[in-house]
């Protein structure tokens, strides 16, 4: 059963979801990010209050986050043959992986930075350090270690929802586990992607509990 | 130190929270000099307004009305940019230290540097200067989680410190340290007053603080300035109802003593160490009851108070007085609560 050919398969479905994830995750986080700063920096209690704006933001990022993943998949594809060119394959499952994560991400990073004490960002304002400071100096280093923790999160929940994009023949593991697995019956196939999926969350979700450790140092 | 100018000048002002169950005055009519050199305490009760008032001062609150100058300079006239420069010369010292905790010890020091745009390594030299005068080199790279609270405190100095600032506040700096640790950062202060001649102003409710560094001390009561002046006459004679209550907390056990008539007697200076109370004893062969008796040193001098509970008799309870009067003592009848 697992012939030579499966096994191919099966290693270049692997490459896709792992290519798929990273890239999502990497992009999501280049507009999670900065969203996820200003929801905290633009917040009532923040050190630029913006309350209108931040009402704005804080609807779309829950618009979006309430469209389930595959609808969205769905929804975007004008916006993916617009951006990528195509409707298929991993290229094009990129993008609404990153739509979907990039509101996911900002909330992360929003729970992460209101961590951070008050106190300490008061003690860099009698400094007198600039907002922008702020956010540089004090509230990104100081939550680095949550920052990492999140960032496990997120790329294990990317994987997931990756997996997802086997509906529209958006290419991985997930993809190989519905064609051969839903349409074909063939369960052994679907079960070892299902293995490669749980093993590659456990890693992921280990290497950034351990680096957000090693990187801690109020312990 | 009278003849010097204010280096903080606090005029008319006044700070009203709005929260959504209506406003809240947090500070009324503020009037405040505060010289350059001196240790200014301001001290009140949890509520009063302290904390509010010390961070009108570097502006981290904005007055709602009055204005602040610091080192003749209207605050509210400063850009944001020009704020943050002035900051610098302002540094603060907090309750929780507030340090940074993913920064070591010389991280945290050459924090104010690199806000301030100073090159790194004339920063780290600085630092390492500052963190031998707090007495803390061999912690140098050590990170705050493995520092005591005085050690932090001690660390949190050193980095206010490193702009050169002309005023360091202290806002509560020895409310959560043990009563020798306090001692000892407080011990720091004054050093650094002295060596430096940096203005210092502490926020307290602690009236012993005051009593141990503090050259004159405002007391702030429900939003506003009830009593200013130099800490010794504050403390021998307290004017108002507030500044009892800081100076004297002792007196409300006296509400459920027997016996009416009580009188407190106020020791400056010379009589200090005179067995007046046994001598009077002894003369009108009379016992009085001590309630309570507490004596300290200010700046060098003594200073105490003893409050007794005079005969029942009134004539001898009247004459008892008039001899502690012929003695040179502040004697004043006390009658339970003041």
């Amino acid at each position: 059963m697992f012939d030579p050919d499966v096994l191919t398969m099966l290693g270049r479905g692997l490459m896709e979801s792992l290519y798929m994830t990273l890239v999502s995750t990497a992009l999501a986080y280049l507009f999670g990010l900065p969203l996820g700063i200003t929801m905290v920096v633009t917040d009532k209690e923040g050190i630029y209050p913006r309350e209108t704006l931040n009402w704005i933001l804080g609807l779309v990022i829950n618009l979006l986050r309430s469209v389930p993943f595959l609808i969205l998949l769905v929804m975007v594809i004008p916006i993916t043959r617009a951006i990528v060119g195509t409707t298929i394959g991993t290229n094009a499952t990129i993008v609404p992986l990153v739509i979907a994560a990039a509101p996911f991400i900002a909330r992360l990073v929003e729970s992460s930075l209101k961590e951070v004490d008050k106190g300490v960002i008061e003690a860099a304002q009698s400094m007198g350090a600039s907002s922008m400071q702020v956010i540089t100096k004090v509230l990104l280093p100081e939550a680095r270690p949550s920052l990492i923790m999140g960032g496990a999160i997120a790329v294990t929940t990317i994987l997931s929802y990756s997996a997802m994009a086997g509906f529209v023949a958006g290419g991985g593991l997930g993809d190989i586990a519905i064609r051969y697995g839903y349409h074909r019956y063939q369960t052994d196939i679907m079960l070892v992607t299902v293995a490669l999926l749980v093993i590659i969350v456990q890693v992921l979700q280990e290497l950034g509990m351990k680096l957000a450790r090693i990187g801690d140092k109020r312990k | 130190m009278n003849e010097e100018h204010p280096i903080i000048k606090i005029e008319a002002l006044g700070k009203i929270f709005s929260g959504s169950d209506g406003d809240f005055a947090a500070l009324e009519d503020i009037n405040l000099e505060i010289r350059s050199g001196e240790i200014f305490g301001i001290i009140g009760m949890s509520g009063a307004g302290k904390s509010t008032l010390v961070r009108c001062i570097n502006f981290l609150e904005r007055p709602t009305v009055g204005t602040v100058y610091f080192d003749g300079q209207n605050l509210s006239d400063l850009t944001k940019r020009e704020l943050y420069h002035i900051r610098q010369s302002i540094g603060m010292i907090f309750q929780q230290f507030n340090l940074l905790m993913q920064r070591n010890v010389l991280g945290n020091v050459c924090f104010p540097l690199e806000i301030a745009g100073v090159d790194k390594k004339e920063a780290v030299e600085k630092a390492k200067k500052l963190l031998s005068l707090v007495g803390l080199t061999d912690k140098t790279y050590s990170y705050p989680s493995q520092l005591s609270g005085g050690q932090k405190q001690r660390v949190a100095i050193a980095r206010a410190l490193a702009t050169n600032p002309k005023v360091l506040l202290c806002d509560e700096a020895t409310s959560a340290l043990d009563p020798a640790t306090t001692r000892d950062v407080l011990m720091l202060l004054k050093d650094i007053n002295k060596r430096l001649g940096i203005t210092i102003v502490i926020i307290t409710h602690e009236m012993r603080v005051i009593e141990e560094i503090c050259n004159r001390v405002a007391i702030i009561d429900s939003s506003r300035i009830a009593e200013v002046g130099r800490v010794e006459n504050i403390f021998t004679r307290p004017k108002t109802s507030a500044a009892r209550r800081l100076v004297f907390p002792e007196d409300r056990s006296m509400e459920n003593l027997p016996g009416k008539r009580c009188c407190r007697i106020v020791f400056d200076g010379n009589s200090s160490f005179e067995p007046v109370i046994a001598g009077m004893v002894l003369d009108f062969r009379q016992t009085v009851n001590i309630l309570f008796a507490d004596t300290k040193n200010i700046d060098g001098k003594a200073f105490g108070q003893i409050v007794i509970q005079l005969p029942d008799n009134e004539l001898t309870a009247d004459r008892m007085m008039e001899y502690l009067r012929a003695k040179n003592l502040t004697v004043e009848e006390v009658d339970g609560y003041v």
